[in-house]
C-alpha cells in the first residue's frame, strides 16, 4: 500500500541548527493496517507525515503508493488519496463557510473539481447521514457557519470530512491533542470505529502511550529520526506500557523523554 | 431641485457601472483574502482597449469583450507573479499596476483617447427604434410627478442594471460550485483546501484574472458612456471599489454570499450618491474627491465597530439593571 525507502531529510544542513530530521527510514505498511507512532519530541513524527502527505520533500529517498512513485507529485496531487486530519482543531475546516460547504469540499478531494453546484439536495442528504454518526447534532446545522463550532466539533467535523470519502491513506498527527480529556475520548472513539468500519490504511501519531497500545495493528516507536521500535499483531496485543518503557531504555540507554507523553 | 433629480440619474447610473469593478474587487479582497492593487491598472487597460477597437471600427460589443480578456490575462499575470514568483500579494500587484501603465499606453498611443462620434455600446442601444417608447413612458411618469428637467434616456440605466445583476448572479452561481467553493476557501483556510487535492496556485491565478477581467469590463463601459479613455482615470480605483465592498458591507450585510454581492452593488450606488452629494456642497470641488472618498472608507470601517460596542454595553447595563431589579424584588418580599 504505502512504501517507503532509505528516507532522509536534514534541515538547516551545514549551519549550527542543522538536523538530521529522518535518518534512513524504511517503513512498508500493508493494506488496512492502523499503525500507532510515538516517540520522543523532536523523533521526527510529524516530519514523516509531512513526507508522506507531499508537504516536504526528502531529500533522499522513495515514496512509493499502490505501487506508484510520487515523490515528485505536488502535496494537492497527492491528497486525492491520502486524508490528514491535523492536531490544530482549526486546520482541517473553513470557519466562514458553512457545514455543508466544508463538506462538499471534502467530497470533491477524490475527483475532478467542476464548475456544477457543490451542494446539491442529494448530497445534503448524504451528508446529514454521514453527520448523524458523528452524535453531535451536527445534522441539524447544516447551514451554520463552522467558525461557530467548538473545537472538539470542529475536530470531529474534520475527522468526518476525511474519512467518509475513504482515502487509501489516512495520516492522524495527535489530531486528539488539543482537545480536553472527554472530547479526546470522543475523536479516539470515533477515529477507531471510522478506520475499523472502512478499513483505512491507517498512521496514527499520539502522545498517549496507552492509547498507542489500546488502538491498532501495529505500533512503531521513533527516535532522533529512526524507526527503533516495530510490533504488529499478537505481540502488540501483549505488550504492557512498562515492556515500551523499558524497551526504549534498552535501545536508548536513556528514559524517554516528551513534555506531553501520557503514560495512564 | 430638477438639477438635483438628474446628477442623482447619472449618479445611479454610473454607480451601477463601477458596481462590476466592485465585484472583482470583492473577488480578491474578500473571496480570495488578496489585496489586490492592479485594479488601477486593468481598468484602464479595459478602457485603452475598447477604446483602441472602437476607433478602428470594431463592433462595441466585441470591444468590450475584449477588454474584460484583457483585464483577466492581466490579472493572470498578477496571480503568477504572486503564487510562482513568491512575490508579496501586494508587491505583485503594485508591479503589475505599473507596468500597465505602461502598456495602457501603448495599446492608446496617446494619453487620452476620444470615442466622439464613434458608435458605442450604449449609443448603439439608444438607436434602436423600439427602446424609444421606453424613455417616454418613464419620462411620462416622471413628469407626471411634477419634475421639469428629464433624464436623457433610460435605456442606459435599464441596461446596465440587466448586465450587472447577470454578472451578480452568474459570480453567485460560480461561487457555490465545486471550484468556486474551493476558491473561497483559498481566503479562508489555504492549508486546508490544499489537503482535500485543490491546486490552490491555479486558482488564485484563476481568481485574480476573472476579478481583472470585471474591472477591465467597468473600465470599458465607463470610457464608453463618457466617451474617452484616459491613461489616468484608474487612479485611486481600487481605492473606490473598496469603498463600496466596505458600505455596502456595513448598511446590507453579508450573510450569505447572494446577500454579499448584492451588498456590493448597492455599495458602489450609494458611493456614488454620496460623492454626488459631496460635490453639490459650495466649498467642496473635485480635487477633494480622493480625500472624500478615503473618509467614507475610514466612516464606513470604523462606525460599525463602535456601534457594536456601544450596543454590548447597552446590553450589559440593561442585564445588571434587571438582575438589580430581581434582587431588590427579592429583598423587599
Ligand atoms: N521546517 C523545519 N526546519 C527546521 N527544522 C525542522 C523543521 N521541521 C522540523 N524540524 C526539526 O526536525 C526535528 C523533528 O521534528 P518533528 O516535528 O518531526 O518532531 P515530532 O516527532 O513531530 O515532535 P513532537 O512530538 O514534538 O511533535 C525537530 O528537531 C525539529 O526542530
Ligand atoms: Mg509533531
Amino acid at each position: 500500500m504505502l512504501n517507503l525507502k532509505n528516507i532522509s531529510i536534514t534541515f538547516n544542513e551545514g549551519t549550527p541548527d542543522e538536523k538530521n530530521a529522518l535518518d534512513d527510514i524504511n517503513l512498508k505498511l500493508e493494506q488496512g493496517e492502523f499503525i500507532t507512532v510515538i516517540g520522543s519530541n523532536g523523533a521526527g513524527k510529524s516530519t514523516l507525515m509531512n513526507v508522506i502527505s507531499g508537504n516536504l520533500i526528502p531529500d533522499v529517498g522513495d515514496v512509493i503508493i499502490d505501487g506508484k512513485q510520487v515523490i515528485h507529485l505536488p502535496e494537492y496531487k497527492r491528497s486525492r488519496f491520502i486524508g490528514r486530519v491535523f492536531q490544530d482543531p482549526m486546520a482541517g475546516t473553513a470557519p466562514s463557510m458553512t457545514i455543508e460547504e466544508n463538506l462538499a469540499m471534502a467530497f470533491s478531494r477524490t475527483k475532478k473539481r467542476k464548475l456544477r453546484s457543490g451542494v446539491t439536495k442529494k448530497r445534503k442528504e448524504m451528508f446529514r447521514e454521514h453527520l448523524e454518526t458523528l452524535n453531535l447534532g451536527l445534522e441539524n446545522r447544516l447551514t451554520a457557519n463552522v467558525g461557530f463550532l467548538s473545537g472538539g466539533e470542529r475536530q470531529a467535523l474534520s475527522l468526518l470530512m476525511t474519512t467518509f470519502t475513504e482515502p487509501n491513506i489516512l495520516l492522524l498527527d495527535e489530531h486528539t491533542a488539543a482537545l480536553d480529556p472527554s472530547r479526546a475520548e470522543l475523536i479516539t472513539n470515533l477515529t477507531e470505529e471510522v478506520v475499523r468500519k472502512s478499513g483505512l490504511t491507517t498512521l496514527m501519531v499520539t502522545h498517549n502511550m496507552q492509547q498507542a497500545l489500546d488502538l491498532g495493528s501495529r505500533l512503531i516507536m521513533m527516535d532522533k529520526g529512526q524507526i527503533i521500535f516495530d510490533v504488529r499483531g499478537e505481540e502488540k496485543q501483549k505488550l504492557t506500557l512498562e515492556d515500551l518503557l523499558h524497551e526504549f531504555q534498552r535501545i536508548r540507554g536513556t528514559k524517554f523523554k516528551s513534555d506531553r507523553v501520557v503514560l495512564g | 431641485m430638477s438639477g438635483m433629480l438628474i446628477s442623482m440619474f447619472g449618479a445611479v447610473e454610473s454607480g451601477i457601472i463601477y458596481a462590476i469593478m466592485a465585484l472583482g474587487v470583492y473577488l480578491t479582497f474578500r473571496v480570495l483574502d488578496f489585496p489586490d492593487l492592479t485594479v488601477d491598472g486593468s481598468f484602464v487597460t479595459g478602457a485603452a482597449v475598447v477604446g483602441i477597437s472602437i476607433v478602428n471600427g470594431i463592433p462595441p460589443i466585441v470591444a468590450t469583450v475584449l477588454a474584460l480578456i484583457a483585464g483577466f490575462v492581466a490579472g493572470c499575470f498578477t496571480g503568477l507573479l504572486h503564487t510562482k514568483g513568491k512575490v508579496n500579494a501586494l508587491l505583485s500587484g503594485i508591479l503589475m499596476m505599473t507596468a500597465l501603465y505602461s502598456i495602457n499606453l501603448r495599446i492608446m498611443e496617446q494619453p487620452t483617447l476620444s470615442m466622439l462620434n464613434e458608435p458605442t455600446v450604449f449609443n448603439q442601444l439608444e438607436s434602436i427604434e423600439a427602446i424609444g417608447g421606453i424613455d417616454s413612458f418613464f419620462n411620462g411618469l416622471l413628469s407626471m410627478l411634477g419634475a421639469e428637467q428629464l433624464p436623457a434616456t433610460w435605456v442606459i440605466v435599464l441596461a446596465m442594471i440587466v448586465v450587472t445583476l447577470l454578472i451578480k448572479l452568474l459570480t453567485d452561481f460560480y461561487l457555490k460550485t465545486e471550484v468556486g467553493l474551493a476558491l473561497r476557501a483559498i481566503g479562508d483556510n489555504k492549508k486546508m483546501i490544499r489537503s482535500l487535492s485543490a491546486n490552490t496556485d491555479s486558482l488564485t491565478i484563476v481568481g485574480v484574472g476573472l476579478s481583472n477581467g470585471l474591472v477591465a469590463l467597468s473600465g470599458g463601459l465607463v470610457a464608453q458612456l463618457g466617451g474617452f479613455a484616459d491613461v489616468n482615470m484608474g487612479i485611486g480605483m481600487i481605492v473606490i471599489g473598496l469603498a463600496s465592498v466596505i458600505i455596502g458591507e456595513a448598511l446590507f450585510g453579508t450573510k450569505t454570499i447572494r446577500r454579499a454581492t448584492l451588498a456590493v452593488i448597492g455599495g458602489a450606488i450609494i458611493y456614488r450618491i454620496i460623492v454626488t452629494l459631496a460635490l453639490e456642497v459650495e466649498f467642496l470641488d473635485t480635487g477633494d474627491m480622493k480625500l472624500i472618498t478615503a473618509l467614507i472608507v475610514i466612516v464606513a470601517l470604523v462606525t460599525p465597530k463602535i456601534l457594536q460596542v456601544q450596543k454590548e454595553k447597552k446590553r450589559r447595563i440593561q442585564k445588571r439593571k434587571q438582575l438589580d431589579r430581581q434582587i431588590r424584588g427579592q429583598n423587599s418580599a
